[in-house]
């Protein structure tokens, strides 16, 4: 199963701090967003292993922008 | 010879000759906040100058708030006349970004609730015997926003001015530490874990230009008192959103609101003489100040339950929290909070709205509360 983690606050990526391939527990922090000169971490909405990476490091992002995809484990 | 090069050197001694203990106790003062400021990182732009300038106006002799003394020249034009906290919210309204309160209006009853403070500690301080005028002025400590406590401390109560900018700005970088239990000891585990997802209604580039002008006008009718704090701070608003002066937006929110910021700074300290500042009731007014931030957030919190039952649990009453004007912190304190208790819930975006609402509405409250003041004939 697959499960889309999107951006749940709008602002800038300050760090991606997994990779593809990468195996994530539920609740990891998995990346920062700058929102409001705040530093946010994001965390993994499922465990599994990080299939693909849609954002880099100070792209801009808004709402609901794609940021991952895991692949949950089943 | 000998007899003039004694008296010479008594001259350079006479400073230590007037050092009275107040003066010593409050360049100590002066160096605490100094340290906080610079080693602690509480609101070390306002600190910083303060603390120096509480430090400059002990040394005796020096009288360097007696007329003509360069601190009494600087608050004379800048406090006496409210000038400064004037200005200093043109930049803030050029910074403030009111969008997530127009997204969801709501927000501006949290904004409200959390002004609630203000009015509890107005009635608390009378009970304790100050008079009307300074009993606003300690008050509008809760209103969690130093430029709205000097203003209306300078113009109302201006002996008090030390003791209530030092308690609004100490209790504001305490925010995160104030808020949190609070939020806790009103709402349960699951009101806290209420996700909400974040709005994504756009708003309009109209909407956006009128909500100042809007906002001046019928506050302004409403509350004619306060029309300076609302006007300045829209002005500085309408700048910023209509995207035609940029200079002058970047102008407000950056060189006018630093440098006015060091001169208020300089000259609030310069008013906590020893004299004045060391008496029993400026530890009354800073205990009331932190009683008026409990009871703001308090109020903004049990507002955000009263949503969560209407709204039928879709509002977390966390954000409530963050209907206070210390910007953006207080969302900051929501956000972290809501995590602690479920990780994919991101409140930012909702206890933004709140917080710039919050920043209106505390300057609502106090134009409403000098316009009420006036009504009745006190002010």
């Amino acid at each position: 199963m697959k499960v889309e983690l999107t951006s749940p606050i709008p602002g800038k990526i300050m760090k991606v701090l997994v990779g593809v391939g990468e195996a994530v527990n539920e609740d990891d922090e998995i990346m920062k967003i700058e929102s409001m000169k705040m530093e946010n971490p994001i965390y993994a909405p499922a465990a599994g292993t990080i299939e693909s990476i849609s954002v880099k490091e100070n792209d801009e992002v808004e709402v609901d922008d794609l940021l991952l995809v895991i692949k949950a484990a089943d | 010879m000998l007899e003039a090069f004694t008296n010479g050197f008594s001259g350079l001694l006479a400073g230590f000759m007037h050092l009275q203990i107040s003066n010593v106790v409050m360049v100590i003062v002066g160096c605490v906040l100094l340290y906080l400021g610079i080693k602690k990182n509480f609101e070390p732009l306002l600190l910083v100058p303060i603390g120096f300038g509480c430090i400059l106006v002990n040394i005796p002799l020096a009288d360097l708030m007696e007329p003509h003394g360069f601190l009494r020249t600087i608050y004379d034009a800048g406090i006496m006349t409210e000038l400064f906290p004037l200005l200093i919210f043109v930049g803030i309204g050029a910074m403030t970004d009111f969008t997530p309160v127009l997204e969801n209006p709501v927000t501006f009853l949290l904004g409200a609730a959390g002004q609630c403070g203000i009015f509890l500690t107005l009635a608390l301080a009378l009970a304790l015997g100050f008079n009307e005028l300074d009993a606003v002025a300690i008050g509008v400590i809760g209103a969690c926003d130093g430029p709205t406590a000097i203003y209306v401390t300078a113009k109302y109560a201006p002996h008090l001015l030390g003791a209530v900018s030092v308690a609004a700005y100490s209790y504001m970088s305490l925010v995160p530490v104030i808020q949190p239990p609070i939020m806790r000891l009103l709402t349960t585990e699951k009101e806290r874990t209420v996700v909400m997802k974040a709005t994504r209604k756009s708003v309009s580039k109209t909407t956006r230009l009128l909500f100042p002008l809007v906002i001046t006008i019928l506050g302004g009718l409403i509350a004619p008192m306060g029309l300076p704090l609302l006007g300045t701070i829209m002005l500085g608003n309408l700048m910023r959103e209509s995207g035609a002066v940029e200079r002058l937006t970047s102008a407000s929110a950056n060189e006018m609101a630093n440098v006015v910021t060091l001169l208020l700074g300089i000259s609030i300290g310069a008013t906590m003489d020893g004299k004045i500042f060391l008496q029993t009731q400026t530890l009354i007014i800073l205990a009331l100040g932190f009683i008026a931030i409990c009871l703001d957030t308090a109020c903004g919190v049990l507002l955000g339950k009263l949503l969560y039952i209407t709204s039928k649990g879709k509002i977390n009453p966390l954000i409530g929290a963050a209907g206070i004007s210390a910007f953006p912190m207080s969302a900051r304190v929501v956000m972290k909070e809501g995590q602690k208790y479920n990780k994919k819930n991101y409140l930012l975006m909702h206890a933004m709205g709140a917080n710039a609402a919050g920043q209106i509405g505390s300057v609502i409250a106090a134009a409403v509360m000098l316009s009420v003041l006036k009504g009745m004939g006190i002010i």
